[in-house]
């Protein structure tokens, strides 16, 4: 169902990923690439959230762990983790999530506005829900990841 | 004598491009019923100026033009005449002749006469008619290259006998790769007069042998004209230097032409040249460095340099990576790869400098508009001061030339303002009435130095010491050395003139001028001596884009410290190491005490550690002479390291300057000295300087 059918008109493509055994998608026109975890340098007095910055081919890319951002829970990056490189108004940022589960074509008229009882800390970052398989999958906002890009936009 | 005038032509077509490309806009906009009144004046104005510029060049057939379609534009601008769709569409024509007019004047080309006098004559039904001296007659519309008359060079051609005159035209090869095309040439000597071009035999060449860059057609041409040779050689004027030129008169030995009755030199004019110096060769001696100067100019936006600065650092992390790569792998004692290694080391070492040559420009243009401030602070002051600059030709980066201009301005405000006596003083202590500030620039020890001095009355450092308790600055009666009371100029708030001046005491003090030249990676210092005057020097590093640096380790993380911050480094023994508050601790070194700042604590990398004995510091100074030790776990290496702006990709990180990439191609963070010690836990002591 989700690979068969072909961008149509209306269509949203979702790159789907999972954080901590949750799953979330990021609209795919924002990623820029996807690359295996390196160790990053880690900022002074920075967020806990912000993982620090890594080297992406001469750039400074600072990288955000979203299971820390989402609330979910702290554990440390492992070997198998993976940076999602987003652009963010024009600014990139790396996205640490567990692993990359699948590309996703959904029709514009399938994602719903969340709930506003949603009250935990991650509702702040959901732009819309989705059902896929019988699996909720929430669409973030990556324009709130970072703070900064917060105050930008 | 031409070198001048050759730029500013060339700047002048430029200057065109832009202005006929204002005229299309402007008119583009009338066609589209859109515009208001200011639209026709921009219209108007851009002819005006193109006829003007082309004025200025003797360029008659583009003033005479451009005269004609001004002057209907000034009937539409005026209101007399209404701007209907067919004007309009004359309009666009126009100014698509006018731009083939200042092409051809620019390519040394030609536009048919035919076309030109066709549209003037369309110009003259809408009372264009004018723009000739001679009222439009009807002699006079089928040559409308009698318009030259009034504006170009000859002044009264046709009193001219006519003459033949023999030219051979030989193109080099450097013609064609100069863009240079020999038949807008031959067609502009066709439009002096009557001409026949000949090409000469062409040398017998194998085929095979032919090579297709060189340059192997040459022409003779016999021109009767009534202009003389001047005439001649200026329609070549861009091709001097690129060609062999010979022109002569022709006379009895040109068996081909028979029907030139005044052929022989009949004025001294021509007797005065038989035979023209062969212009190739003087021009290949004497002027072709010059003109191959001009050619190599290129405007290039800073974008595509920034671009070329950004990937040549690249180059110079990723030379250093694969140098770590190739040791680590224990492949370094092969001597191929480590000669390649070196070879590649040092190519990168050129391109980084030569890169680095494009954006440094001499500190000229910046000091030349410090003379104007010179001339202004003292009318404003009215103590009479001059300028004196030196090392003009020193090369900056340019963002520093920029970046510079403020706080230079404002020292030079100070040291007229503050420095130099009023006259009377001045004569009274034996010094000419006039005060002279000097700037100069120079290279030392692999930095940029510019001092800023003037010969007045020195620091008044009792005052200035006093000024500073009566601010709360510091506490009175402290007893304080000369360097001391003079770094207290630089304290916010301060401001030593009795009264505020119009031009300094504006709130903005020594303290901005520092802060400025700190971020440029610089410093600042002073010497003054009483009754000779005073020197502000600011040391800069060559360039923005690379720092020398210390890396270090602290709480497991690499980190870069600028070495020019760095006084000295030392190995704490614990005796020496005293706490003097709950967070607080001071180190002793010789005989005075400085705070002690635990980097890794600092940043939050770790906690603080219990014992300093054996621990390794970084002894480190801000601009205002505090100091403070820096303790590290390790220094691992001094090394250049290329900077990456922090700020663009997250932001601002307190007591961070920017970040790096290390040879394992890991980032690294580089200090910012200065703000660590500014904030609050990294300042226990030396409480004076916090204030304000």
């Amino acid at each position: 169902m989700t690979d068969a059918s072909p961008t149509a008109t209306g269509d949203v493509e979702l790159l789907s990923f999972r954080v901590a055994e949750q799953e979330y998608s990021v609209d795919i026109m924002s990623v820029r690439e996807i690359r295996g975890w390196t160790r990053a340098t880690s900022l002074p007095h920075a967020p806990d959230y912000v993982r620090g910055v890594i080297n992406l081919r001469g750039s400074v890319l600072p990288v955000v762990d979203l299971a820390v951002r989402l609330g979910i829970q702290s554990g440390d990056p492992t070997e198998r983790s993976v940076i999602i490189v987003v652009d963010v108004g024009g600014r990139a940022i790396g996205l640490r999530v567990d692993a990359v589960s699948d590309i996703l074509s959904i029709p514009e008229g399938d994602l719903q506005t969340p709930p506003e009882l949603l009250a935990d800390q991650s509702a702040a970052f959901i732009r819309a829900l989705t059902i896929v398989e019988g699996r909720m999958i929430r669409v973030l906002d990556v324009r709130r990841v970072l703070p900064a890009a917060e105050d930008a936009a | 004598m031409q070198d001048p005038l050759h730029d500013i032509r060339a700047s002048f077509f430029v200057e065109c491009e832009e202005l006929l490309e204002a005229l299309q806009d402007g008119l583009g906009e009338l066609e589209a019923g859109g515009g208001d009144a200011e639209t026709i004046h921009v219209v108007f104005r851009a002819v005006h100026s193109i006829k003007g510029g082309a004025g200025a060049f003797g360029l008659g057939a583009l003033v005479g033009f451009a005269h004609a379609f001004e002057t209907v534009l000034d009937e539409v601008r005026a209101d007399r005449l209404a701007p209907t769709p067919e004007l309009l569409r004359l309009f666009f024509k126009c100014s698509d002749v006018l731009s083939d007019l200042v092409r051809a004047a620019r390519d040394n080309g030609q536009v048919a006469p035919a076309r030109v006098g066709a549209i003037l004559t369309e110009l003259h039904s809408f009372g264009g008619g004018a723009a000739a001296e001679t009222p439009a007659s009807d002699d006079f519309r089928p040559t409308p290259i009698v318009l030259d008359l009034d504006l170009d060079l000859p002044p009264v051609p046709s009193a001219r006998p006519a003459r033949t005159w023999r030219i051979r035209f030989v193109p080099g090869a450097e013609l064609y790769t100069a863009g240079h095309e020999p038949l807008f040439l031959l067609r502009a000597l066709a439009a002096l007069g009557k001409a026949e071009v000949r090409i000469d035999p062409l040398p017998s060449t194998p085929f095979v042998a032919y090579d297709p860059a060189s340059s192997l057609l040459s022409w003779t041409i016999v021109l009767d004209t009534n202009e003389n040779e001047t005439a001649i050689r200026d329609i070549f004027e861009f091709a001097e230097g690129l060609c062999t030129l010979e022109i002569g008169l022709s006379g009895a030995a040109d068996g081909g032409r028979r029907d030139m009755p005044s052929a022989a030199p009949a004025n001294n004019e021509g007797a005065a040249m038989p035979v023209p110096p062969p212009l190739g060769e003087e021009a290949a001696s004497g002027r072709d460095p010059r003109l191959g100067k001009t050619a190599a100019t290129v405007r290039v936006d800073l974008d595509r340099i920034e671009r070329l600065v950004n990937l040549v650092g690249e180059l110079v992390i990723n030379q250093a990576m694969l140098s770590q790569s190739v040791a680590e792998a224990g492949l370094a004692a092969d001597g191929k790869i480590s000669s390649g290694l070196d070879e590649f080391l040092q190519l990168t070492r050129d391109i980084q400098d030569g890169v680095m040559m494009i954006r440094a420009q001499p500190v000229k243009s910046l000091f030349q508009r410090l003379g104007r401030i010179v001339r202004e602070s003292s009318d404003a002051s009215g103590k009479s001061a001059r300028l004196v600059t030196e090392g003009e030709a020193t090369e900056i980066d340019k963002t520093m030339i920029e970046r510079l201009s403020d706080p230079l301005t404002h020292m030079i405000r100070n040291a007229v303002d503050h420095g130099l006596e009023s006259a009377e003083r001045r004569l009274a202590a034996g010094k000419p009435a006039e005060g002279t500030v000097t700037v100069r620039a120079g290279h030392r020890s692999g930095r940029v130095v510019i001092d800023v001095g003037d010969d007045g009355a020195g620091i008044d450092r009792p005052r200035v010491q006093a000024i500073a308790e009566e601010r709360g600055l510091i506490p009175p009666g402290l007893t304080l050395g000369e360097s001391e009371i003079d770094s207290l100029l630089f304290l916010p708030g301060f401001s030593t003139a009795g009264q505020v001046s119009r031009l300094s005491g504006r709130g903005v003090g020594m303290d901005v001028v520092r802060n400025a030249i700190a971020t440029l990676g610089g410093r600042i210092s002073i010497s003054s001596e009483p009754g000779r005057g005073t020197t502000f020097s600011i040391s800069l590093p060559l360039t923005l884009a690379v720092l020398d640096g210390m890396v270090v380790e602290a709480g497991g993380e690499t980190l870069v410290v600028p070495l020019s911050a760095i006084l000295e480094t030392l190995t704490l023994r614990n005796e020496d190491v005293t706490r003097i508050g709950p967070s607080a601790t001071a180190v002793r070194i010789r005989d005075s005490f400085v705070p002690l700042l635990d980097l890794a604590w600092l940043l939050g990398y770790g906690p603080g550690r219990p014992l300093y004995g054996d621990a390794i510091a970084l002894l480190i100074a801000h601009d205002d002479g505090t100091r403070a030790a820096l303790v590290v776990d390790r220094i691992v290496d001094q090394r250049q390291v290329v900077i990456k702006g922090l700020e663009d990709s997250y932001g601002r990180v307190p007591g961070v300057a920017a970040a790096t990439i290390l040879g394992d191609g890991r980032i690294a963070l580089i200090l910012d000295p200065s703000d660590l010690m500014s904030r609050p836990q990294g300042r226990p002591g030396l409480r004076y300087a916090e204030a304000g």
